[in-house]
């Protein structure tokens, strides 16, 4: 595995990571997905999860939504909600899982958004252990 | 002939304008480093979307499924119109250039009847807009009291627009904002965000970009392009957030410098007076011991 490709991961703010990596695995928004070099170009988008990048040195990032591009060895995270794993530790996050919470309890949710919301709330659960 | 206390009062006076002016040029030039910083750093993103979108929709083969958001209702009858303008005053021609382009544009619309809808960002523009425009405004956001524009403010605004499209509330959507060139010059800009424009395909681009869709095409653009609004809409944010501050700056340039002119004009007719005083003074002396 001493392949490398681009990694950039921008918000509508800055440029928030640019650098050559090993592996991503995103939570694309059907599931986990590991990407690698060489992989074939591809357009996704992603449901609430983490992101984790490994390179010359680990990294992860919380994400709720955003959009993904692969080609050409480059691969382009746009998200305006991507925040770094650690930065997310110091906010309140039970206070967030609680009012995911209660935006689950509304009847007028549609099954997407009942996905997303829930993933979310897995994900930040997973974070507060 | 004005006296010499009124000349020395308007001296005073203007000089007191004139420091007024130099600070304001200095509070935005220095709010013009940080938007500037801005609007470059935000350029990335919006761009990266445009790729990812043209090269979705080359993907889509049968327009006629397409999400509606990329190749429109089919009809051309309403027009929605989003003028972005500054909450502040005191910027040169900046809210006139975006009002003139868009006043244009709506009589232009209204001249081959199409039905005008007018979103106002911004009071100032509101105020340009209101007499003449008043019954087709449907909307005015105000954003005054908020100190940084973020993200979310243009999402809500761009889910707004999106929400109203849906019920289909018009056919077409253009936004009006100033493009920020460089310090000295903005240019106003029309641009289309509903049906998103694609630019006539590269042969060759075409060839390359085999994508693998996951999901498919549709449901990744139902996802992708109300976010494209709210990101154009940001971009047009920042981008007048630099122009703004420009425009005062060189505003507020012209301005110290002419009251510069003028205090130099009026320092050399307060002293032409003076001495034109004493040496009327000095007459009177004269002819008063000559006619002793």
């Amino acid at each position: 595995m001493d392949k490398n490709f681009n990694l950039e991961i921008i918000s509508p703010e800055s440029i928030l990571l640019s650098e050559k990596v090993n592996s991503v695995v995103i939570p694309s928004f059907e599931g986990e997905m590991t990407i690698l070099a060489d992989h074939i170009p591809l357009i996704t988008f992603l449901r609430p999860g983490i992101t984790k990048v490994e390179g010359s040195k680990q990294s992860q990032f919380f994400v709720e939504e955003g959009t993904v591009e692969f080609s050409n060895n480059t691969l382009i995270i746009l998200s305006s909600t991507i925040t770094s794993l650690e930065s997310i530790k110091n906010q309140n996050i039970s206070k967030i899982i609680e009012e995911s919470k209660s935006q689950l309890t509304q009847d007028n949710l549609s099954d997407k958004a009942k996905y997303i919301v829930s993933h979310k709330i897995d994900t930040l659960l997973k974070i507060n252990q | 002939m004005p006296s010499l206390d009124d000349l020395r009062k308007r001296i005073s006076s203007v000089k007191s304008t004139q420091k007024i002016t130099k600070a304001m040029k200095m509070v935005a030039a220095a709010k013009l480093r940080k938007a500037q910083e801005m609007a470059e750093k935000g350029r990335p993103y919006s761009n990266k979307m445009d790729v990812i979108i043209q090269n979705l929709s080359k993907a889509i083969n049968d327009p006629s499924n397409a999400p509606k958001l990329l190749v429109g209702t089919g009809e051309d009858k309403t027009h929605l119109c989003v003028v972005m303008t500054a909450d502040r005053g005191l910027c040169g021609g900046f809210n006139t250039n975006i009002c003139k382009l868009a006043k244009k544009y709506f009589d232009e619309a209204i001249k081959s009847s199409k039905n005008l809808k007018i979103i106002t960002v911004g009071t100032k523009g509101l105020d340009q807009l209101k007499r003449d425009y008043g019954k087709y405004i449907i909307k005015k956001i105000n954003l005054k009291d908020k100190k940084k524009l973020t993200f979310l403010d243009a999402e809500e605004i761009g889910k707004q627009i999106v929400e109203l499209f849906k019920n289909k509330g018009f056919d077409k959507c253009f936004i009006f904002y100033n493009k920020f060139k460089n310090v000295i010059s903005q240019i106003p800009q029309q641009q289309q965000v509903i049906p998103a424009k694609i630019e006539e395909k590269d042969k060759k681009q075409e060839e390359m970009s085999s994508y693998e869709f996951e999901p498919d095409e549709d449901e990744i653009l139902d996802d992708l392009l109300p976010k494209n609004i709210s990101t154009q809409i940001f971009k047009a944010f920042l981008e007048n957030s630099a122009s703004e501050q420009g425009s005062r700056m060189t505003a507020m340039d012209n301005a110290t410098r002419n009251a510069g002119d003028l205090v130099d004009k009026l320092t050399i007719n307060y002293n032409r007076s003076r001495q034109a005083s004493i040496t009327k003074e000095l007459i009177e002396i004269i002819s008063g011991a000559e006619s002793l």
